[in-house]
């Protein structure tokens, strides 16, 4: 497939540099405030937050714990104790509500990282292709739920990239920088985002989270896309447009009900003719008044 | 015809799925092999206060750090990737920076999981290894030195550590002063291997399951039966005579013959020889 421009040229003649960028540059911002705010205090002395991805402990009374650690923990046989089952309980419910994949695109360190290997792959040209089934991360997610089960530990912590590379800059990094450039070398050489769209089981763990999530991407104005497929070259899980976006005449409503979605937001940044908005699973119809005062807007920015 | 691209797609799809389940397994094999490995936890790597038994420990601790953060004392790390301890879980190494066993325990109260029990309420409750006198040969106080240092640096001294006061058979007439653990006691904090005067440590606190031996269940210790009894279950307790002087008493504790110095000494020949058997033998000698 070769493009006869850019990608997200035109949105960015129209949208200008913010509007054309809007929801990577607020997804970096959640990304690095995040751990800023982990890192606050080992460098700076502000104990704000305590701990790690895996559980934290904010203003010494908000507990937040990782579902999927904790997961592993009862395959492995231990009943943790009600502060981690709480910090659970509250990570657990808002990424139902946000989407679980909002972690992996507003949260998740290592977004940066495969996102840095997709921007070179793209730019040096790498077109390697390792086939690779989107779902071995279920797959991958099984394993290591019957590992912790079989070992009685928590086996993928071990090697888990995405809490290596947040408690390497936290907490010290020994080898780890070496996974995290093996996840990068992966996405670069190996197959087009190899480690979030295929393997990942922490990703797989939150997508199945947020199966059932409110807050989606809907392509609301699906009626004025003019093919020039963006969307599909920017979104990190672009199996999941399709359906939405072009489904109008099989009777499939215009919201992305795919729970593989991430709810980055790219493809509204990237879209010249405002096709996708945010929006609820619920409302299914494409001409809402949301949309239409989205319109207005747009026309603010072009 | 479409039966057959149906057999084809199916075909595929199956080969596939073989294909991804069996490269997960390997996976999951290899991921398993190293687990176990890493389950093998160095005697120098001790767990904080309140830890699980170290195959729980593992299956509890979701490698948060919040434990370390807590510590006022910097004495927890968090195991980094190469380290042999498993990647994320929390130690401290006793010679580097031992636990000041804080009474609060915050190490304890931090932990979300209860990877920490919070059952241990008194730090001095705590069991994070035991201290071993692992070099005799060193060891100065076992040279005949008073270094006892270690001894006076124990948070539980003449209770986890006591000094045993034995003849010193080198020299002939002095003592040796032997550090004694006990693990009734010593909850391995590590102060002692820490303040060790030695370049490396004589005294160092090992896990519990290397440093403590176990006795058969049936043994029992016949002085302690005996207390119990209230007098002894085998023989009939024979009182041992010896014919000493006024004044001289013989302690069967271990502190052998002791003279009372009130007693003004008995005039006439010296009250006692070189040879001491010849002094306890003294008027038995026509028997």
């Amino acid at each position: 497939m070769t493009r006869a421009h850019a990608i997200g040229a035109e949105a960015l003649a129209l949208k200008g540099r913010w509007g054309a960028r809007r929801w990577l540059l607020l997804r970096r911002a959640s990304q690095l405030s995040i751990l800023a705010l982990f890192l606050l205090g080992p460098l700076a002395g502000v104990w704000w937050v305590k701990g790690n991805l895996n559980s934290s402990l904010t203003l010494d009374v908000l507990p937040l714990t990782d579902p999927y650690v904790l997961l592993q923990g009862l395959a492995a046989g231990h009943v943790p104790e009600s502060a981690a089952l709480i910090g659970a309980l509250i990570v657990a419910a808002f990424y139902f509500l946000v989407g679980g994949r909002a972690y992996c695109a507003w949260v998740c360190p290592v977004n940066i990282v495969t996102d840095a290997a997709y921007w070179l792959r793209e730019r040096l040209g790498i077109s390697t292709a390792t086939r690779l089934s989107n779902k071995s991360r279920v797959w991958i997610l099984a394993m290591t739920l019957v590992l912790a089960a079989v070992t009685g530990s928590i086996a993928w912590e071990l090697i888990n990239p995405v809490s290596m590379l947040h408690r390497g800059l936290i907490f010290g990094f020994g080898f780890a920088w070496a996974v995290v450039l093996g996840v990068f070398l992966l996405d670069l050489l190996v197959s087009k985002r190899a480690w979030c769209g295929h393997l990942c089981p922490v990703g797989a763990f939150y997508g199945l989270l947020g199966h059932y999530s409110p807050l989606r991407i809907s392509a609301a104005r699906r009626e004025n896309c003019n093919d020039c497929m963006d969307c599909y070259a920017v979104c990190p899980e672009p199996q999941v447009i399709r359906p939405a976006l072009k489904g109008a005449d099989k009777g499939v409503g215009p919201v992305i009900l795919d729970a593989q979605c991430t709810n980055c937001g790219r493809c509204i940044d990237v879209c010249s003719k405002d096709v996708f908005r945010f929006g609820m699973r619920f409302n299914q119809s494409t001409h809402s008044h949301s949309s239409e005062s989205l319109s207005s807007k747009t026309e603010v920015w072009s | 015809m479409s039966t057959n691209t149906n057999n084809a797609a199916r075909r595929r799809f199956l080969v596939d799925m073989a294909r991804t389940a069996g490269g997960v397994a390997l996976f999951g094999l290899g991921l398993g092999l190293y687990a176990r490995q890493s389950a093998a936890l160095p005697a120098t790597a001790l767990r904080p206060p309140g830890a699980l038994a170290e195959t729980d420990f593992l299956g509890a601790c979701i490698r948060c750090g919040l434990c370390v953060r807590d510590c006022p004392y910097n004495t927890l790390k968090l195991a980094e990737l190469g380290e042999s301890v498993a990647t994320g879980t929390p130690y401290f190494i006793a010679r580097a920076i031992p636990c000041e066993m804080c009474e609060d325990i915050p190490c304890v109260v931090a932990c979300p999981t209860g990877a920490l029990d919070k059952n241990l309420q008194d730090i001095d409750d705590a069991r994070m290894g035991l201290a071993v006198l692992a070099d005799q040969e060193t060891c100065l106080n076992f040279l005949g030195l008073r270094c006892d240092v270690c001894y006076r640096v124990c948070p539980s001294i003449d209770k986890a550590i006591t000094l045993d006061v034995q003849h010193n058979p080198r020299s002939g007439h002095h003592s040796r002063f032997i550090p004694v653990v006990h693990s009734e006691h010593c909850t391995g904090c590590g102060k002692c291997e820490q303040a060790c005067v030695l370049p490396v440590a004589a005294i160092k606190v090992l896990p519990m399951h290397l440093a403590k031996g176990a006795a058969a269940e049936h043994y029992r210790l016949g002085w302690e039966e005996k207390q119990k009894a209230g007098g002894s279950l085998v023989t009939p307790d024979k009182e041992r005579q010896f014919n000493l002087p006024e004044g001289v008493r013989y302690d069967y504790q271990g502190e052998g013959v002791i003279i009372d110095e009130r007693v003004a000494p008995v005039p006439g020949p010296v009250p006692f020889e070189d040879d001491p058997l010849k002094t306890l033998n003294r008027g038995l000698e026509n028997n």
